[in-house]
C-alpha cells in the first residue's frame, strides 16, 4: 500500500466539487499520500494539518517526529507550530535536537519527510530561502530549519505547496535543499541513504518523479482542474504520465475533521 | 534579572537565547532592551519574536540562526526590513540549517573543532556561508560536511525550576538548552520556580544544566511569556498572531517596546500589564507523569 495516492477514507462519502475548495483538496491530498508510511518528519506549515489529518484517516499508525525533539506524537489538538506543548504531552518520547537530527534523521529511521517550498523547480530543488538575491533578497523567507537535511536523509520527501507560475520555476533563487539530482543513480552515488522528493501535493494536483531522469511529473489532477490551467500554473514544459488519473473527490469525513477538528478557524484551510 | 544581565551581558558580546519554541527567555531579553546594550551577535535555531523585538530595539549587530520566522503566525518584519532594505542599518547573517546549528553548540560543547554531519551536499548554503566545509573522514575516503565550534559569550535559557546551586531541571522539548548551556563562557538560568536540592536529587535523570556551569540564577515566574512553560502556561498563539501586524509597522513596534518593555520596570509589571485574566486562559489542566524508584542502596 506504499506511496497510494488515490486512496480515499474508508466509509466515508465523495462530496462533489461544489462542496470543497482548493485548499482542502490541497490538504486532502497531502494525507492521502501518507497512507502505509510508518514515520514521518513532520515539516512546519500546510504538511502540519495534512499529517494531522492523515492521522486520522489513511494511517492511523502512522508515528510523527518534529525537529523541536519529539517521536511519537499524538497531539489532541492541530499544533499552530511544530513546537507546540499538545506535541509533548503524550508523545512516545522527547530529546534534544541533536539526538533527533543524530539518531532518527541521520540514522535511517524517516520514511517520509514532508515539506513545504516557496519556489521548487522540476527536478525537485526546494527553495526556502530568499526570492532575489542572496544578500540583498527581495524577500527574506525563513531558511532552511531541518529542511536541508531532512531532504538529504529521509528515505524518501513529500512537497506540499500551492502551485502558481510564482512557486513552480524552470530556475529557482536559491537552492536551500537538494532535490531528485536529476534521478535516482546520482543520488545513489552520492551515498545518500534517500531518494529524494517522490509526490509532491498542490492545490491543483498530484506529481511523481521519473525515476530515471529525476523529472516531476503530473499523476493525478484534483477534481475541476483543467490540464491548461496546470500547464499556465508550471514554469516549465510540464511532463504528464500517460495514464493520468483524477484525484477521488474529498469525503465527507475529511472534510468534517479539517472543519471541525484541525481548522475550525480556518486559519491554515480557506 | 537586572544584576545578572547588568554583570553578565556587555556591548558586543555573542547571546544565545535558546530554546526552541519553549521556554524562550522574552524576561531576559527585554532586560537588555531596558540596558540598551549595542553590538550583540545575537545566536538562536529560530530568531522568534524575542529577537525581532531585540533587533528593532537596536541591540544587535549580527545575527546567527537556521529559521527565521514567527512560527505559524508570519514573518520577522523589523529583521527583514534590516536584512533586505538595511532599514535603518544592515543586520550581518551567518546562516545555518537546524541540525548545523545544534552542532555547533555540541562541538563547543564538547572542546572539538568541528561537528561532522550528513548535510548541505548540492544545497547553495555552503556558498553563502564559508563557515560550512567539507570534511573527509580519517578512515576512508567519505566527505561530509562540517561546522565550527559555537561558544557564546552567554547563554540565557528558561527552565521549569533549578536550586539555589543552578541545578536546573527541563522537561517537555529540550531543544538544544543543554548543549548551548555547556558551550557557553557564562550561563543565565531564568525559572519559574526555585526548589531545594533535595527535589534536584530526587530525581537527577530531568537535571538538564549542572550548577556547575550556571553563573546566576534568576527567579521570574511568567518569564517565557508569550513562548511556554510545559505544565506551567501554554504557548500564548494569540500573542504571536498579534505580533505580525506590530512587526510589519516600524511605528507600532517601536510603540509596543515603548509600552511594554521601556516603561515597565521589570517582567512583573509587563505580567501586571497583561492581566491576571489573560494569563488564566493559559494554564493547562494537569497532565502528572507517573513516578519512578531509583532504589536506596545504603
Amino acid at each position: 500500500m506504499r506511496g497510494a495516492g488515490g486512496l480515499s477514507a474508508p466509509g466515508a462519502a465523495a462530496v462533489p466539487r461544489e462542496g470543497w475548495s482548493r485548499s482542502e483538496m490541497l490538504v486532502v491530498a497531502g494525507a492521502r499520500a501518507l497512507a502505509g508510511h510508518r514515520v514521518c518528519f513532520v515539516g512546519i506549515g500546510l504538511p502540519n494539518i495534512a499529517v494531522a489529518l492523515a492521522q486520522r484517516t489513511v494511517a492511523p499508525e502512522i508515528e510523527l517526529i518534529y525537529e523541536s525533539g519529539v517521536y511519537g506524537s499524538r497531539p489532541e489538538r492541530l499544533p499552530l507550530s511544530i513546537g507546540d506543548p499538545c506535541l509533548v504531552t503524550g508523545a512516545v518520547s522527547v530529546m534534544s535536537m541533536v539526538e533527533l537530527f543524530q539518531y532518527f534523521l541521520q540514522g535511517g529511521l524517516v520514511d517520509v519527510g514532508f515539506l513545504g517550498a516557496a519556489q521548487l523547480d522540476r527536478h525537485g530543488n526546494i527553495n526556502t530561502t530568499v526570492i532575489g538575491d542572496y544578500a540583498r533578497p527581495k524577500v527574506r523567507l525563513p531558511g532552511s530549519g531541518g529542511a536541508c537535511e531532512i531532504a538529504i536523509n529521509a528515505r524518501e520527501v513529500f512537497i506540499l505547496m500551492r502551485q502558481s507560475s510564482r512557486s513552480f520555476v524552470e530556475r529557482i533563487d536559491f537552492r536551500t535543499s537538494p532535490g531528485t539530482l536529476g534521478g535516482s543513480a546520482s543520488r545513489a552515488a552520492k551515498g545518500w541513504q534517500g531518494r529524494g522528493p517522490s509526490v509532491v501535493a498542490t492545490d491543483l494536483g498530484r506529481y511523481d518523479f521519473d525515476p530515471v531522469t529525476g523529472e516531476m511529473r503530473l499523476a493525478a489532477i484534483h477534481p475541476g482542474v483543467t490540464l491548461d490551467e496546470v500547464r499556465a500554473a508550471t514554469g516549465w514544459d510540464l511532463r504528464v504520465a500517460p495514464d493520468l488519473r483524477t484525484t477521488p473527490d474529498p469525503t465527507t469525513e475529511e472534510l468534517r475533521l479539517i472543519r471541525e477538528e484541525l481548522d475550525p478557524q480556518g486559519a491554515y484551510v480557506r | 534579572m537586572r544584576d545578572a544581565v547588568a554583570e553578565l551581558v556587555h556591548d558586543g558580546d555573542t547571546i544565545a537565547i535558546e530554546g526552541f519554541t519553549h521556554l524562550i527567555s522574552f524576561a531576559a531579553g527585554h532586560e537588555i532592551i531596558r540596558q540598551r546594550r549595542r553590538d550583540l551577535e545575537l545566536c538562536r535555531l529560530t530568531p522568534d519574536v524575542v529577537y525581532d523585538q531585540m533587533v528593532a530595539a537596536g541591540v544587535a549587530r549580527k545575527l546567527v540562526f537556521s529559521w527565521m520566522g514567527n512560527p505559524g503566525a508570519g514573518s520577522l518584519h523589523a529583521i527583514r526590513r534590516r536584512i533586505e532594505r538595511a532599514d535603518p542599518e544592515p543586520l550581518e547573517v551567518e546562516e545555518y540549517s537546524h541540525f548545523g546549528m545544534v552542532g555547533r553548540y555540541t562541538a563547543g560543547a564538547a572542546n572539538l573543532p568541528f561537528f561532522p554531519l550528513r548535510s548541505y551536499d548540492e544545497s547553495d548554503l555552503p556558498l553563502v556561508n564559508p563557515n560550512i566545509r567539507q570534511v573527509t573522514s580519517p578512515f576512508g575516503d567519505e566527505v561530509v560536511h562540517a561546522v565550527p565550534p559555537l561558544r557564546p559569550d552567554v547563554t540565557i535559557v528558561h527552565a521549569q525550576r533549578a536550586d539555589q546551586l543552578g541545578n536546573t531541571q527541563v522537561w517537555g522539548l529540550l531543544g538544544c538548552q543543554r548543549e548551548a548551556a555547556f558551550a557557553a563562557r557564562r550561563v543565565i538560568v531564568v525559572v519559574e520556580e526555585l526548589v531545594d536540592t533535595a527535589v534536584v536529587r530526587a530525581d537527577p535523570n530531568r537535571t538538564l544544566i549542572p550548577g556547575l556551569k550556571v553563573d546566576a540564577v534568576v527567579v521570574c515566574p511568567g518569564g517565557a511569556h508569550p513562548s511556554f512553560a510545559q505544565g506551567y502556561y501554554d504557548r500564548d498563539n494569540r500573542f504571536y498572531l498579534e505580533w505580525e501586524p506590530i512587526s510589519r509597522d516600524p511605528d507600532a513596534l517601536a510603540a509596543w517596546l515603548d509600552e511594554w518593555v521601556h516603561s515597565t520596570a521589570d517582567h512583573t509589571e509587563y505580567l501586571a500589564k497583561l492581566g491576571e485574566a489573560r494569563w488564566k486562559e493559559l494554564r493547562p489542566a494537569p497532565a502528572l507523569s507517573g513516578s519512578v524508584d531509583y532504589g536506596s542502596y545504603r
